[in-house]
């Protein structure tokens, strides 16, 4: 079937099987290999996106189902060089350790302050409690996600 | 881990979903949110030949004030019901549980049409569709009908709607302020319950509803029996084992299961304000 998803600001057409996922479209497709597939059962939050500017799961979700819809991923994030106040804040707070979950992670983050833009540890312990961190860093995740609400002071 | 392959309809409307499923029969199946069909897709439990995709069958996602229910719209996600003002003020025990569903990636994407149609005995929703006293509107070949309670799970993951049906709307009666609360024991923040409950009052009296207790969702009739007759809530809490067939699995065995939903409804009806 064929199909158009704007990622990033560019529109990306393909013919894709239905049964193709959106992770694989956007990994093996495309090429933007910076959203990783961790535990490929909905469970990890490594492959998190933006689908229309939510969270979402991108193993859980087919790519035909995102057909004509806008796509963010870690890719997209930054502004040229200027990096992402999320990123920065996850450099500032040392928190990534292997790496592995931050895309996920840092995705799940700017989701997680678009709909609670002052929220207390707390909630942000729980905004997170789709993403997993093998290297288990989440006290300097939660510090970093704290650090970007308060503008990284 | 890829699905098998199948053929893919998206419907725009729910007339289009309808002759979709008229067409191909039991070989269809209707994907909402997709979360829970895809992962049974992937792990090959499921392999329907065609997948209907109403995800976009926008006019069936929205949460309206129908008078003595609140109307919520089939494709509503459990988003914008946690987060709905009218669901908080009139039905808080569906805001608090579906707030409790998954996480926030789950909950941006899955629908309570799905998760109703799923029957997972295991998930939140079902529990509260029968602690609330809820009614299904259902679509099909012949018109619309409603179910209503347990009638609408008829077996393991199994609801009673018909390979050629659909929910288009579910009513959930307007709390009356005798008291609700929902339980949720598990290991892992974003899990399924262990063993949950769903507790809420009104003026014909106390319904409890367990999760993860019986092959189906299920009502403690027990339960609601014994504080019928006038038990208190530790009394008729003793009896949320009764009659229940758990399963026993990694997380816990037969025997842990009687004695979580004991206990958890106990908390749950005295958290209600019922003792
Ligand atoms: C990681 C993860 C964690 C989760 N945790 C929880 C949890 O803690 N608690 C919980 O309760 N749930 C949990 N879920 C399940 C989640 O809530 C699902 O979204 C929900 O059960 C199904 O909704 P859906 O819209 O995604 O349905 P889909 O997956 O699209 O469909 C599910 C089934 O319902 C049918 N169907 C869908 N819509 C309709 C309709 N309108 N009419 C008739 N049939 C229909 C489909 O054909 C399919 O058989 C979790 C899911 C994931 C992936
Ligand atoms: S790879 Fe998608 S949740 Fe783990
Ligand atoms: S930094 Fe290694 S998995 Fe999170």
């Amino acid at each position: 079937m064929e199909i158009a998803v704007e990622i990033n600001g560019v529109s990306h057409s393909a013919d894709v099987e239905p049964r193709t996922l959106l992770v694989h479209f956007i990994r093996d497709v495309v090429g933007l290999t910076g959203t990783n597939i961790g535990c490929d059962t909905s469970s990890c939050g490594a492959c998190t996106i933006h689908l229309n500017g939510e969270a979402v799961k991108s193993c859980t979700v087919l790519a035909v189902q995102a057909d004509g819809q806008q796509l963010t991923t870690i890719e997209g994030l930054a502004d040229g060089e200027q990096l992402h106040p999320m990123q920065q804040a996850f450099m500032e707070c040392h928190a990534l350790q292997c790496g592995y979950c931050t895309p996920g992670m840092v995705m799940a983050s700017v989701s997680l302050l678009d709909e609670n833009p002052n929220p207390t540890e707390a909630e942000v312990r729980e905004g997170l409690e789709g993403n997993l961190c093998r290297c288990t860093g989440y006290h300097n995740i939660v510090k970093a996600v704290l650090s970007a609400a308060g503008g990284g002071k | 881990m890829i699905p098998v392959a199948f053929d893919y309809v998206r419907a725009t409307s729910a007339a289009e979903a309808l002759a979709a499923l008229a067409e191909h029969g039991d070989e269809a199946k209707l994907m909402a949110g997709g979360h829970s069909l895809l992962p049974m897709m992937k792990l090959r439990l499921a392999a329907p030949a065609v997948v209907v995709d109403i995800g976009r069958i926008t006019d069936l996602s929205y949460i309206r004030d129908g008078g003595d229910h609140v109307a919520i719209g089939a494709l509503t996600r459990h988003r914008d019901i946690e987060i709905s003002d009218l669901v908080r003020q009139h039905v808080p025990l569906l805001a608090a549980a579906t707030g409790q569903v998954g996480d926030p990636q789950v909950r941006h994407r899955g629908t309570l049409g799905g998760a109703l149609a799923h029957a997972d005995t295991a998930a939140d929703h079902p529990s509260v569709f029968l602690a609330t006293g809820a009614t299904v509107v259902v679509s099909g070949p012949n018109g619309q009908r409603e179910i209503t309670g347990p009638d609408l799970f008829s077996g393991f993951l199994e609801s009673s709607l018909e390979p050629t049906e659909m929910i288009t709307e579910i009513r959930v009666p307007k709390y009356t302020g005798a008291g609700w609360n929902f339980q949720k024991f598990n290991r892992r923040a974003q899990d399924w319950a262990i063993v949950g409950v769903s507790v809420q009052a009104s003026s014909n009296g106390t319904q409890v509803a367990l999760v993860n207790m019986h092959p189906t969702p299920v009502r403690a009739t027990a339960v609601e029996e014994a504080l019928a007759s006038g038990a208190d809530a530790a009394t008729a809490a003793a009896q949320a084992a009764e009659g229940m067939e758990p399963s026993s699995d990694l997380n816990a065995s037969v025997e842990y299961r009687q004695h979580l939903a004991r206990v958890l409804t106990r908390r749950a009806l005295q958290a209600a304000g019922i003792n």
